[in-house]
């Protein structure tokens, strides 16, 4: 059988050796050939009757946003190891520094392609805000503390009323509209579609090479062994602080970018919920797997935004008796506890468990993979 | 779970076993004048629903070391189960004046209510929390958040988003005047109610062998199998009576309050948590301070004109004891883990 | 870059510490010689692990200090009850001007300069804040003016030239070997994160060269072939000498070894003792060990402390602290002592 599967494969074994030594170019391509192939498939039917291509490549870049977002929370909680429960809070903060600053609310226009930046700076001084108190805590105090922050944020955001029109947010944001080459439209998704590609498969680029850096082995080094690491030279405190930087940083440009997609910040986007979400989605694909964790939050959006509603217009349709008076949309944020709940019980290390921690379970075997 | 701290001499033991006490009464006297009776009666009466949520959070985690996330989920579906039991089993829609049969549906309230939840709580440990005794620290934590959610929006589901009315016993037209303010009964009801479990579980904490055992095992969970203590067992009761309490605080929210909300609990949870880190975790008579101590800062807040922050403040003050005082007030009394 | 060429590598003078009121080190006073290899040997509960923590930057002593090289590693903390002013100082500036807007300009201050005043005082705290946390090198000199030193940490030790290991073998567990080693080597090496994240020309040729080094460690240890094990795969006499790799990789000028032989058969004793004199004689590293087997400690140790209930009770050559009626009383008590 492996005869088989090793003779199917072995044409593309050069190809497998090229991308790998030239990973980064990889992950671009395999980005765009997924998101060409996607919108594709949906003309297809069962897919087009569900809704319009449109309204698919809509959907596809929400998840890509959710996508990046669950990237960013595994850095913290995959790689470094710190349980972060207020993630959202970064996602609220980047949002409203371009709503700020791109917006009627403030009379202030600043062009969207700095403010990304801007969001990430943002973002990582928020991180290492937030982070610095956590350092000395355990696991569990140190997910609580978050937590607290992550609540301390959208209330706050709610009621310094002068400064965010508390409760009904900040909307009309600027689209990141560049005349004669770029037009955001709301009718259109295609140029959003094509900005949130590009910015995921920058993401996830950044995110493999860290992962490889030195950075990225004293990460490991820290959730393997903490007194270990310290007795090692490994400066604790500012390695658990590049972690959040780097998680926060990242929710920073996608709540700017998130800002730019929906228009409106409230601080009701931005609740616990939202923070439990990528936490589910990092759970569900694999703790420390950055493929893996997109899969998830892809997976899970997929789900509650598409697959939820067929099971309405399925039920209505065959008019089943008691189903008939559930809107199964409801049951988005079930859907997070229960995954959360089963995947610990069941397959704590997700369902594509991370590179690492697959060797945990690989048995005795010497191989060539040097490091990258 | 609470222990008697030593002191050299006779003096300052005497004064050492006065300090808490004298420091209580000043703080108490401060709060009646800064407040004034009818605020303080309410923070009194928030108090005592807090120190009984509470109570679970700090019984669990000197148990199991496990920050039962979900428990203030428990005190919300107590809640939903008061009303239901009393809107629907009872057929109550308004207050019962006739004094025997209020008697007699508020204890039937309290019974089943107390029984269902405690039965809640039991299942929650047996299913998602007893699996991942030894996984990691973070799985049963992650877990608890899951069951959270589940809890919440399967209430959401079934009774909606918005403000649920729960109907309120007891009347709150009974009062007493107290130097010029009229204190409502319904207030001092739920402080007796809440003192009256408190002190039933420190009796029971101290007194009997299952209490005992219950401490041994926050102690040291290895020795105290090893000297015949059934964990698991032991475990369980923890997770009844930390359930249960939360269920006797749903029912006393709701007739306090006389509504509920799918989201009370992930607030009012959190509110307690702190109060029970703020107390010291896993000491109960910390639970119980800090219960109080955390009701005065919200009212506190609210008098001064800063209601809306409230949320913030006490989340404030959780990240405060955590990274400055993890130990609390009256100190902590888990097991020795390195 | 030693200071004193020839002095010992290691001086602790008057070394003490407390654990409330238990005293498990007192006043201990030490010198390892350079280039030698010294062993701190006594009963149990003697205080060795606790000494050796104290050396290892892991417990802050209550007294007493520690120089290494020459130069001072190690000192009590001291001015631990200042460090609220720390926090507060900085701010004063900023809340002098929230008070000076709110105030004297009075009714004239918008609110947005009342909240950027009260934001600024805020921001002055929080930035304090992780002045205290992160305790960057250039802030802890300006601290020391005002009296406050901190207690080192283990991490500041290995940059000072010191490195460890475990009685119970602490390694990263799921890494591989190779892994282990590179992470000792942190300590040299200097890429930033920004090139990290650019592949930069840098990091790449450091990342190839610390890989190079790595294998070389490997070897020196009698463990090439087994670079992509996963630590915690490898057999228990395998994992000690990783640790030792691990822990030579931050080219330390002293090495302290926590009971090396601990649990090994007499053959893989051989081999470790071995390779500890290799150690010493081919890379030059002065060595500290903590050991029980007296087999080991008698065979390679150049000099030895003796410690008992905290105190030093017999330090000097091999043979001279075999004959010691002192130590012999310690380990095997006073009928023993008399009968010799």
């Amino acid at each position: 059988m492996s005869r088989i599967a090793d003779a199917v494969n072995a044409p593309f074994a050069p190809v497998r050796a090229y991308f790998r030594k030239h990973r980064s170019f990889g992950i671009f391509v395999g980005v765009v050939l997924l998101s060409i192939a996607l919108p594709l498939l949906t003309r297809v039917p069962p897919f087009d009757g569900i809704q319009s291509t449109n309204a698919w490549v809509n959907a596809f870049t929400t998840a890509a946003i959710y996508a990046m977002l669950a990237m960013g929370l595994n850095v913290v909680i995959g790689f470094a190891g710190l349980l972060d429960l207020g993630y959202a809070a970064f996602f609220a903060l980047g949002g409203y520094t371009y709503a700020f600053v791109a917006s009627p609310f403030t009379g202030v226009h600043l062009p969207f392609w700095p403010m990304l930046l801007a969001g990430g700076v943002v973002g990582a001084i928020f991180g290492v805000l937030l982070g610095a108190p956590t350092l000395r805590l355990r696991g569990d105090y140190l997910a609580i503390v978050t937590l607290g922050f992550g609540e301390i944020v959208p209330i706050t955001l709610m009621n310094a009323d002068k400064f965010t029109d508390g409760v009904n947010g900040i909307g009309g944001i600027d689209k990141p509209n560049i005349p004669g080459i770029l037009q955001f439209t709301l009718t259109n998704p295609w140029p959003m579609y094509g900005l949130v590609i590009a910015l995921f498969s920058l993401i996830m680029i950044m995110i493999y090479r860290l992962e490889d850096s030195r950075l990225g082995r004293t990460w490991d080094a820290i959730r393997e062994d903490e007194l270990a690491a310290e007795s090692s030279g490994v400066n604790i405190v500012i390695a658990k602080l590049q972690a959040f930087a780097v998680g926060a940083s990242i929710a920073g440009i996608v709540g700017v970018v998130n800002a730019a997609k929906i228009t409106i910040v409230t601080p009701d986007q931005f609740r616990f919920a939202v923070s439990i979400s990528a936490l589910a989605a990092v759970v569900l694909g694999g703790m420390g797997n950055t493929i893996g964790v997109a899969t998830g939050a892809f997976i899970i959006y997929l789900f509650q935004s598409i697959l939820l509603k067929q099971l309405n217009t399925l039920v209505e349709n065959f008019n089943i008796p008691v189903l008939n008076q559930i809107d199964f949309l409801d049951f988005q944020y079930v859907l997070y506890g229960i995954v959360l709940v089963l995947m610990m019980l069941k397959r704590p290390q997700g369902i594509f468990p991370a590179r690492r921690r697959m060797r945990e379970f690989a048995p005795l075997k010497i191989g060539k993979r040097g490091l990258k | 779970m609470a222990t008697a701290s030593v002191t050299s001499s006779t003096a300052g033991r005497l004064l050492g076993n006065l300090r808490l006490p004298l420091s209580i009464l000043a703080f108490l006297g401060l709060a009646l004048g800064a407040l004034g009776i009818d605020q303080f009666v309410n923070a009194m009466t928030l108090g005592a629903i807090y120190a009984l949520v509470a109570l679970g959070y700090t019984m669990v985690y000197g148990i199991i070391e496990l920050i039962n996330f979900a428990h203030g989920d428990v005190f919300m579906v107590g809640s939903f189960v008061a009303m239901f039991i009393s809107s629907s089993l009872l057929g109550n829609e308004g207050s019962i004046t006739n004094v025997p049969l209020l008697a007699v549906s508020v204890l039937l309230l309290f019974a089943l209510t107390i029984s269902v939840m405690a039965l809640l709580g039991a299942l929650i440990e047996r299913l998602a929390y007893r699996p991942l005794r030894r996984a990691p620290k973070l799985a049963p934590l992650i877990t608890a958040i899951g069951v959270s959610f589940i809890l919440q929006n399967v209430i959401q589901f079934f009774f909606g988003p918005t403000i649920v009315t729960v109907p309120q016993l007891v009347p709150i037209e009974w009062s007493i005047q107290v130097s010029g303010s009229r204190v409502p009964l319904l207030n001092l009801f739920v402080i007796a109610t809440s003192v009256i479990l408190m002190v039933a579980l420190q009796l029971f904490i101290s007194r009997t062998r299952t209490g005992r055992a219950m401490r041994t095992t926050s102690m040291d969970r290895d020795a105290s199998s090893l000297m015949g203590v059934d964990i698991n067992r032991t475990i369980m009761i923890t997770f009844l009576i930390g359930s249960g309490l939360a269920g006797a605080a749903g029912v006393v929210h709701g007739l306090y309050y006389g509504n509920t909300t799918f989201g009370l609990g992930f607030q009012s949870g959190l509110k307690a948590f702190t109060a029970a880190v703020l107390g010291g975790i896993g000491n109960t008579a910390g639970a119980a301070l800090g219960g109080f101590l955390i009701a005065f800062v919200e009212v506190g807040a609210s008098a001064f004109g800063y209601g809306r922050w409230g949320g913030a403040i006490v989340f404030s003050l959780l990240v405060i004891f955590l990274v400055f005082r993890p130990t609390g007030l009256l100190g902590s009394h888990t097991g020795d883990r390195a | 870059m030693s200071a004193a060429k020839g002095g010992p590598m290691l001086r602790a003078r008057g070394v003490t510490r407390k654990f409330g009121g238990l005293i498990a080190v007192n006043s201990v006073d030490f010198e390892i010689p350079r280039g030698s290899i010294s062993a701190i040997i006594g009963p149990n509960g003697a205080g060795k692990t606790t000494f050796f923590n104290v050396i290892a930057g892991i417990y802050a002593p209550t007294a007493g200090t520690i120089e290494l090289d020459g130069k001072p590693l190690i000192s009590p903390p001291t001015g631990a009850g200042r460090e609220p002013i720390l926090l507060i100082l900085p701010t004063i500036p900023f809340i002098a001007l929230a008070i000076y807007s709110l105030l004297v300009v009075g009714g004239d201050t918008g609110l947005v300069e009342g909240v950027a005043s009260v934001a600024a005082a805020l921001l002055g705290f929080v930035g304090a804040l992780l002045l205290n946390i992160i305790r960057p090198a250039w802030y802890n000199r300006l601290i020391k003016r005002i009296g406050v030193t901190r207690p080192a940490r283990p991490n500041d030790m290995v940059v000072a030239g010191l490195a460890r290991t475990f009685q119970n073998i602490r390694l990263y567990k799921s890494l591989t070997t190779l892994e282990n080693i590179l992470v000792g080597m942190h300590v040299h090496m200097h890429g930033s994160f920004l090139g990290a994240l650019f592949k930069s020309r840098l990091v790449r040729e450091e990342e190839a060269a610390a890989e190079q080094r790595a294998r070389e460690l490997l070897a020196f240890v009698d463990l090439a072939g087994m670079e992509n094990e996963l630590a915690k795969n490898l057999p228990y006499g395998k994992q000690r000498l990783l640790e030792i790799a691990r822990a030579i990789a931050s080219r330390p000028k002293l090495l302290l070894l926590d009971e090396p032989a601990a649990g090994m058969n007499p053959r893989e004793t051989e081999e470790m003792t071995a390779l500890i004199r290799r150690i010493r004689d081919e890379l030059g590293i002065t060595i500290l060990l903590i050991e029980h087997d007296m087999r080991v400690v008698m065979g390679i140790s150049d000099h030895i402390t003796v410690l008992d209930h905290g105190e030093k009770i017999a330090e000097g050559l091999p043979k001279a602290i075999r004959t010691n009626p002192k130590v012999i009383e310690a380990y095997l008590g006073r009928g023993a002592a008399a009968g010799h």
